[in-house]
């Protein structure tokens, strides 16, 4: 491997707070509890800033000025509301950079991932929605489609800011005011985003963002003021929501867990698969729902894959987050990296192979390898539980129809990937895999036009395109 | 000279194309609007509920991949049919809606056409809920709709015949398959229906009916883990309220019940399509 010289991203951009208060309101106001925790940088563990961890009461508090802010927002002509929105975009564009440098400290991603990838995508989400606004009444849902209310939006840390714009750009098109909690491990974005609002002199009480853990979420979602309920992360979360709102009004979408096949046929082009494959898990260290973490091989090649994959993966690059040659970055944090060695170990005992490169661990911060397992059955935990990490499980099968039945023996339904060259194939395979996204011949494309969401135990509703307006009209 | 001593129908369940007894062996007396005697209904059991999820799981990959030409012929069929029995609804609407037979005749009528717009949905949805996306970059990128899969359903306990046509109607013609809870108060022409449904060339399985206690079987359906959806519509707040708790195990769709009184002679439009339709979305490159 070439010896690279080290090209870190300079994080003079940013300035972080050393500490942050809620955004209720328009404005910063301090939490009503004592709760704070230290957010960190996960490469090298160093605190970054404290944030708030927002009671019941101050939860309580965002709801009401997003209730208040709802008769205004809501009567607003959607050709205003468009350009408030046109407006956030445009800033997000303009402080993109700053953006993904704050994105890769919070987060561990590398940097190239944050500014080439997240942030492009959160601003194309903004403009995309924009233009929404004042045409809803020719998207398929009446002549004069209402809005929800109040949004109670919780998002996951994996990508903290395009989870945001996922939720909060169809919610203010279609004229809902939002209540959004991020993820405990990575406020930071969210918290510029507050910022953002105020540069767009977005109304008050539109988007109002207040920090916490579980406890939060829980108060947020439960809370009898909110009219619609947005999640997105783990399966089991997923399913204790969708208890609590039982025998409310409250609308809900989902968008949880998965354990993507990505089906490799032997007359696929094996190259371009190898990169199919490693994109597919090692893109933002395995932290992606949608992860193509089953690698289904023709049994005919598998070898031929596995030598090659193997060696791709020799180059990949793992280290600090901020250099631009870096591939794979930080774990997002110690419990979730203990998550990634529990599945692992559990790997090794059930009975299947474990290979990494050779591969230099930093002394500091939350690092994982990217982790191949051969020799994995069905039945193994690393093959049926989400392990969210860059870990690969691999699995041979010699037909269409078995590959088929093996993608779908999961209660999951996300995504799924098929590699090979004949169309008619991949037609007939998409046809007969469960999964709201299929990729063929690519995987992980996102796309603010494109639907996103899953089937079965992946949880409800879309994000994304005409589809993902239907989630916040009342409708 | 003696009148002719009447041959009585025995109402059974509808499962996998069959017509079986309850396998516990129990009924339930049902009676007229005006407390009557018509018949004794099988009062179906977790087995018999466990039976039908097990049929409509086995029918859902042959129906599913039907073209939908082939399934809006199929539910135009079940309207002809339907329309042929036509006599033998409305006197059975008559006796457990206690309505006069030219209303009933209207409701009858009602359910034929409700088949006959369903029908014509089968190759229209896809282009109505699917989309071309324009994505950022070489992509051919498409969205398409598909079936959730095997749904359960309790049937509204008003509209025995027009309310139970519009629940089934929609969920099957767009390829999912389902078990339904028929109206608890007055099953019998659920089971009439189900006649016409094993006449139509639908498949076995496509459409399962049981009758008894929409509380006991509900919640069983709404905590299998086979079963893929629940539509409420028929049942009451508290009952609602369980299924839908029931339901987050493995984190079927829920069609809430209406808050208002439905109006079933109304345009239903497409929700009840929409309610149990998944999205599927298909990218693949563009080049040379």
């Amino acid at each position: 491997m070439f010896e690279y010289a080290p090209a870190p991203e300079s994080r003079e951009i940013v300035d972080i707070k050393p500490s942050y208060g809620l955004f209720i309101g328009g404005e910063w106001v301090d939490s009503q509890g004592e709760d704070h925790h230290k957010t960190i940088n996960p490469a090298s563990e160093e605190v970054l800033a404290e944030v708030a961890w927002a009671t019941e009461a101050d939860v309580d508090r965002a709801v009401q000025a997003a209730r208040t802010a709802f008769t205004t927002w809501s009567a607003l002509p959607g050709s205003e509301r468009a350009k408030y929105i046109f407006r956030i975009a445009r800033i997000i564009q303009e402080r993109s950079r700053e953006l993904a440098v704050l994105e890769t400290l919070d987060n561990g991603k590398p940097i190239r991932e944050s500014r080439d990838v997240d942030l492009p995508l959160v601003a194309a989400h903004f403009f995309y929605y924009a233009g929404w606004a004042d045409k809803l009444g020719y998207a398929g849902f009446g002549s004069d489609p209402r809005p929800l209310g109040v949004a109670g939006q919780v998002i996951p840390w994996n990508f903290p800011l395009l989870m945001l714009a996922w939720k909060i750009a169809p919610a203010l098109a279609c004229g809902n005011t939002v209540v959004l909690k991020p993820a405990e491990t990575t406020p930071l974005t969210a918290l510029a985003f507050a910022e953002i609002c105020r540069q767009a002199d977005l109304p008050p009480g539109v988007v109002n963002i207040v920090t916490g853990a579980g406890e939060t979420g829980a108060a947020l979602v439960n809370h009898p003021g909110v009219d619609k309920v947005a999640f997105t992360g783990s399966t089991e979360v997923g399913r204790m929501i969708a208890r609590s709102v039982a025998g409310t009004r409250k609308k809900l979408t989902l968008e949880l867990g998965g354990k993507a096949a990505n089906i490799v046929f032997e007359d696929a082009a094996l190259d371009q698969a190898v990169e199919g494959i490693v994109n597919g898990i090692f893109f933002n260290q395995g932290h992606v729902c949608c992860a193509g973490s089953r690698l289904l091989v023709q049994e005919s090649v598998a070898d031929e894959v596995l030598d090659a994959l193997k060696r791709r993966l020799s180059t990949l690059r793992l280290g600090d987050p901020m250099d631009k040659n870096t591939d794979i970055g930080a774990i997002n944090s110690a419990a979730q990296l203990a998550k990634i060695r529990e599945l692992s170990e559990a790997g090794v005992t059930e009975g299947a192979e474990r290979w990494s490169p050779p591969c230099p661990i930093p002394d500091r911060g939350f690092w994982f390898p990217p982790t191949v397992f051969t020799g994995v059955a069905q039945s193994h935990r690393i093959a049926r539980e989400e392990i969210f990490g860059p870990v690969l499980s691999v699995l041979t099968f010699r037909t269409p129809a078995e590959a088929v039945e093996k993608a779908n023996n999961t209660p999951y339904g996300l995504s799924a990937g098929i590699w090979t060259e004949k169309g008619s194939r991949i037609l007939w395979m998409a046809d007969r895999l469960r999964a709201g996204v299929v990729w063929a011949n690519t995987f992980n494309r996102f796309d603010p036009t494109s639907p996103f969401g899953g089937f079965k135990e992946s949880g409800y509703g879309r994000e994304g395109g005409r589809h993902g307006l239907e989630a916040y009209l009342a409708v | 000279m003696s009148e002719r001593l009447a041959v009585r129908k025995t109402y059974k369940l509808f499962i996998g194309g069959a017509f079986p007894r309850s396998e516990s062996g129990r009924s339930y007396a049902v009676t007229s609007s005006k407390g009557d005697f018509l018949a004794n209904a099988s009062k179906a059991s977790r087995k018999d509920a466990r039976d039908a999820v097990a049929a409509a799981r086995k029918a859902f990959p042959g129906w599913s991949s039907a073209t939908a030409y082939n399934r809006g012929q199929i539910l135009y069929r079940v309207a002809e049919m339907l329309e042929g029995r036509r006599a033998q609804f409305v006197a059975e609407v008559v006796d457990a809606d206690g309505v006069t037979a030219k209303k009933a005749g209207e409701l009858v009528d009602a359910a034929v056409d409700r088949l006959v717009w369903y029908a014509g949905w089968s190759d229209k949805i896809g282009a109505i809920r699917g989309s071309a996306n324009p994505v950022a970059g070489p992509y051919f990128n498409l969205s398409t709709v598909e079936p959730t899969g095997v749904v359960a359903v309790v049937a509204p306990p008003m509209g025995p015949l027009l309310g139970l046509v519009s629940v089934i109607a929609p969920l099957i013609v767009t390829g999912n398959t389902c078990v339904v809870v028929a109206s608890e108060r007055a099953p019998l022409p659920s089971i009439t229906l189900a006649e016409v449904l094993a006449t139509s060339d639908l498949p076995g399985g496509v459409a399962n009916i049981l009758t008894g206690s929409a509380g006991e079987i509900a919640p069983w359906l709404a905590g299998h883990m086979d079963v893929n959806g629940i539509d409420l519509t028929g049942a009451d707040a508290d009952l609602a309220v369980r299924c839908e708790e029931l339901a987050a195990e493995n984190l079927k769709r829920v069609l809430r019940p209406a808050q208002d009184r439905i109006d079933w002679l109304a345009d239903p439009g497409t929700d009840r399509m929409t309610a149990f339709l998944e999205t599927k979305t298909v990218w693949h490159p563009i080049g040379v």
